[in-house]
């Protein structure tokens, strides 16, 4: 298990590092100099060629790369150009938007999905059985924003329950407004993504009822359901668990594209807002941010399944 | 007996419902875009109706905010969401096709190597580096998109192929080729290749979904090509504003997009099922 | 005293096919019967029938009374008390047969606690262990201190086999159902799982089925056999007589390939 974690590190810093190679080209292959945008347009060459300086970019690539790595590893992300305030303490900000309405949507989600998905199975014979995976079919294709528009128009506009979108100015010191501005986002995300979890569940649990230690253990008198529980729950948490990593990734990039519909300060926002302001280190920040997330993520699933999964803890040995 | 046991496989006339729906689906869609090419109700940017009119006999979706007719769009849309698919998909499965086909005849470490270098790519988040792609342009092309994507589900189609391959090299019957001296070019044509095309179909008519889908919310985000190369997403990003007078504009993008994406999927079920029953649950 | 199984007019249907046609047969007390067939006869899914356990998408009809009881059209709740008391069984491959992520000791004690519950004995943490490693003892499992922590996955396909027999030992059924237990291993092991499963059987006076397409593992186990072909029973009788004089042409054909082949074995060695 040892070996398997350390293999499993250098890997994940293997891909920190290849990410942060990626990102690196990607940005310097933005048209323009960074210099010209953070000095403006009608800037004399002299400021330029000052903002160069000061930004480095009139260094050689080599050079200009062992920097950036050195400033990642520092958790060192600069200043925006717009707002000249340090990138990392915008993101933390922001991340105290996005990171709750992901786990909220992860979790809602999950709750959904593990019980639904396991009647699926158990009474896929059903009329109510075939209804869900019916269900969880249709709704793996519903476009996540659509949802959010939707929703927002019955929820908002015509029932007034829920504001259309904002998040309080005051933040968590504002706990009603603020809980009462995630419902809709945490709703949207976790509908989209509980539909392809359910799948996953559906799948899994149908597995282990074909199984033939389950055969085993109810021929030796164990019922129905309490061969489900001893052998079934945890057979059938392996391959589900090993898809939880990319679907919280999935949630959180969701997060990113809902955070637009619903006009919430996020990450996502951050990132379109650098984007369209050509502001570079708010750009680079939030790349390098959601990627170590979305790496950790996978690092954290594949750690998990192995302790759940003794034949991979063996394979991890070899 | 009570208690369901699901210890046979049952196959249902299920199979054939899907498999119609989705192409009833895919094909009217299909249809309407390439209609567009010739034949739209109204030109694109023409203003002929009044702001906001709901589906009525001369806009039968309705018109947008400067009058425009949605039915046109919509029908523009679909063009657009079928060459993004295509493109896309083309792309990935030109790069994810030959990378992992490489992968599976390379020595032990290359091989290694490569299947390392696709589960980091598969990792990272293909839709915040394909905004950054699309921005980088000074203008947001249909094309750059259709490039970003592409490169986005390369890694996976990669994999698929590497995994597919490997698992039909170890068959008797290419031992068998092998043994008899049969050239490596005409093992990947003759055996391998027919013999993956049918899993890797249905994988490609996935990633298909997933590219339309991804183009949309970059559309949807503002990072779009604008008209007339606008998709569903772009319209409803426009739609979004005027959601509460004119539901329509905003309901009617999406539900072509969910219909698109859901006939694709059922048509890759189905084309499952027909090569592979038994994997018919997951 | 009367029949410990009794079997008669079974047959089972899906909807469209009829996959095992009137069988009929009986077991007594302490007796050892041989079912032989080949894939597809409707052996295995007889079994299933005997413990209940068939798909929903599979009809019984006729009768199957065990102990006394009748198992065609019993409750769940029923059928649930019978397994594990009156009738258990081994299956064919070991190595599905065992949950994956369980240690071998804790599917073991599994069976050993429902049963301490329900003989009402001591069914504390410590008489369970106590119980299995008897168990394990009894199946001849080497090294029962490892083997309790380790999963099926890190034993041989002998003693996942023994394991199973441990479980189903476990229950201290009337009548021990065994599908095809031999067919998954290699000779020399088929050899000492055939033995051992005979020596138990013989200790514990529990009655045997033993279904196998083997004609020579069945002659070693029972004392009367019956041969099955597409679902429908050809001649039964005692081992001895089916298998040196049969009557049917089938079971001559079969019993005639079975000694060519050992003949071939012997000429070629």
């Amino acid at each position: 298990m040892l070996a398997y974690m350390i293999r499993r590190l250098v890997i994940l810093l293997l891909s920190l590092f290849l990410a942060a190679i990626v990102l690196f080209v990607l940005l310097r292959l933005l048209p323009g100099d960074p210099a010209n945008a953070l000095v403006g347009v009608g800037a004399t060459p002299e400021q330029i060629a000052a903002a160069q300086a000061q930004l480095g970019s009139d260094q050689p690539l080599a050079a200009q790369f062992v920097k950036y790595l050195r400033d990642i590893v520092q958790l060192d992300l600069g200043n925006s150009f717009v707002s000249r305030a340090s990138v990392l303490d915008e993101i933390s900000r922001r991340l105290s938007v996005t990171l709750p309405l992901t786990l909220a949507s992860f979790v809602l989600a999950l709750l959904i999905a593990v019980p639904f998905g396991i009647l699926a199975a158990v009474k896929s014979d059903r009329w109510y059985g075939l209804l869900l995976s019916v269900v969880s079919q249709v709704g793996i294709a519903v476009p996540v924003f659509w949802l959010g528009i939707l929703l927002v128009y019955e929820f908002s506009l015509n029932l007034r329950w829920l504001p259309s979108g904002g998040f309080p100015l005051r933040g968590y010191a504002d706990p009603a407004r603020a809980v009462q501005s995630m419902i809709l986002p945490v709703l949207t995300i976790s509908i989209v993504m509980s539909a392809s979890l359910m799948r996953y569940v559906r799948a899994a649990t149908l597995e282990v009822l074909g199984s033939d230690f389950l055969r085993t253990a109810r021929a030796l008198g164990e019922s129905h359901t309490g061969a489900l529980m001893r052998h079934g729950i945890r057979n059938g948490a392996v391959p589900v668990i090993s898809v939880l990593g990319i679907e919280l990734s999935t949630a959180f990039l969701g997060a990113v594209v809902v955070e637009q519909v619903f006009s919430l300060p996020g990450m996502g926002s951050m990132l379109l807002l650098g984007i369209q302001q050509r502001d570079y280190p708010s750009i680079q920040g939030v790349l390098i941010v959601s990627t170590l997330l979305v790496l950790m993520t996978g690092f954290l699933a594949d750690l998990l399944q192995r302790v759940l999964d003794p034949r991979l803890r063996q394979g991890g040995k070899q | 007996m009570s208690t369901a046991s699901t210890a046979f496989p049952r196959r249902s006339k299920r199979i054939n419902i899907t498999f119609w729906l989705g192409l009833v689906l895919v094909g009217g869609i299909s249809l309407a875009g390439i209609l567009s090419l010739f034949w739209t109700p109204y030109a694109l940017s023409d203003m002929a109706g009044g702001r906001l009119e709901a589906p009525n006999a001369s806009h039968w979706a309705g018109t947008d905010r400067l009058g425009r007719d949605m039915f046109t769009q919509l029908m523009i849309g679909a063009r657009i969401a079928l060459i993004v698919g295509c493109g896309a998909v083309g792309i990935g499965a030109a790069i994810g096709v030959t990378t992992g086909l490489l992968a599976a005849f390379a020595t032990r470490f290359l091989d290694d190597a490569l299947a390392a270098f696709m589960d980091i790519l598969i990792a990272f988040p293909t839709l915040l580096v394909a905004m950054l792609v699309v921005a980088a342009r000074e203008e947001s092309s249909l094309g750059t998109a259709i490039l970003a994507l592409g490169i986005g589900v390369s890694p996976i189609i990669a994999r698929i192929t590497r995994i597919l391959t490997k698992q039909v090299l170890g068959q008797d019957y290419i031992i068998a080729a092998r043994v008899s001296g049969t050239s490596w070019g005409a093992i990947v044509f003759w055996h391998i290749l027919p013999n993956i095309v049918p899993f890797l179909a249905v994988n490609l008519a996935l990633q298909f979904g997933l590219a339309v889908m991804a183009e949309a919310s970059l559309s949807y985000l503002g990072l779009g090509a604008p008209p007339p190369n606008a998709s569903w997403g772009h319209m409803l990003h426009e739609a979004q504003g005027t959601v509460y007078t004119a539901p329509w504009g905003a309901i009617l993008p999406g539900l072509a997009l969910f219909a698109l994406v859901i006939g694709i999927n059922l048509l890759a079920d189905g084309l499952r099922d027909r090569f592979d029953p038994s994997r018919r649950d997951m | 005293m009367a029949d410990l199984l009794t079997v008669s007019g079974l047959s089972l249907k899906t909807a469209d096919k009829l996959l095992v046609e009137d069988l009929s047969f009986s077991i007594g007390q302490g007796e050892r019967f041989g079912l032989i067939g080949e894939s597809g006869s409707g052996k295995s899914l007889t079994s299933f029938a005997i413990l209940g356990l068939l798909p929903a998408s599979i009809r019984p009809t006729g009768s199957i009374t065990l102990g006394g009881e009748q198992i065609v059209g019993a409750s769940e709740r029923r059928l649930s008390s019978l397994r594990g008391d009156a009738v258990a069984c081994v299956f064919q491959e070991p190595l599905t047969a065992l949950d994956p992520l369980m240690p071998l000791g804790r599917q073991i004690a599994g069976p050993v606690r429902r049963r301490l519950k329900r003989e009402g004995i001591d069914s504390s943490r410590a008489a369970v262990k106590r119980e299995v490693r008897v168990l394990m003892e009894q199946v001849r499992l080497p090294d029962p201190q490892r083997l309790f922590d380790a999963y099926p996955h890190e034993v041989s396909g002998g003693q996942r086999q023994r394991v199973a027999i441990a479980m189903a030992l476990a229950c201290q059924p009337r009548l021990l159902i065994a599908d095809e237990p031999t067919t998954a291993l290699d000779v020399t092991t088929q050899a000492e799982i055939v033995q051992l499963i005979n020596a138990l059987v013989a200790d514990l006076g529990i009655s045997l089925l033993f279904i196998s397409h083997d004609l020579a593992v069945v002659g070693q186990v029972a004392e009367r056999v019956m041969v099955m072909r597409n679902g429908r029973p050809v001649e039964i009788g005692t081992a001895q007589q089916v298998l040196t004089k049969p009557h049917d042409d089938y079971t001559r054909n079969l019993v005639a390939a079975a000694r060519r082949f050992d003949a071939a074995l012997e000429g070629g060695a």
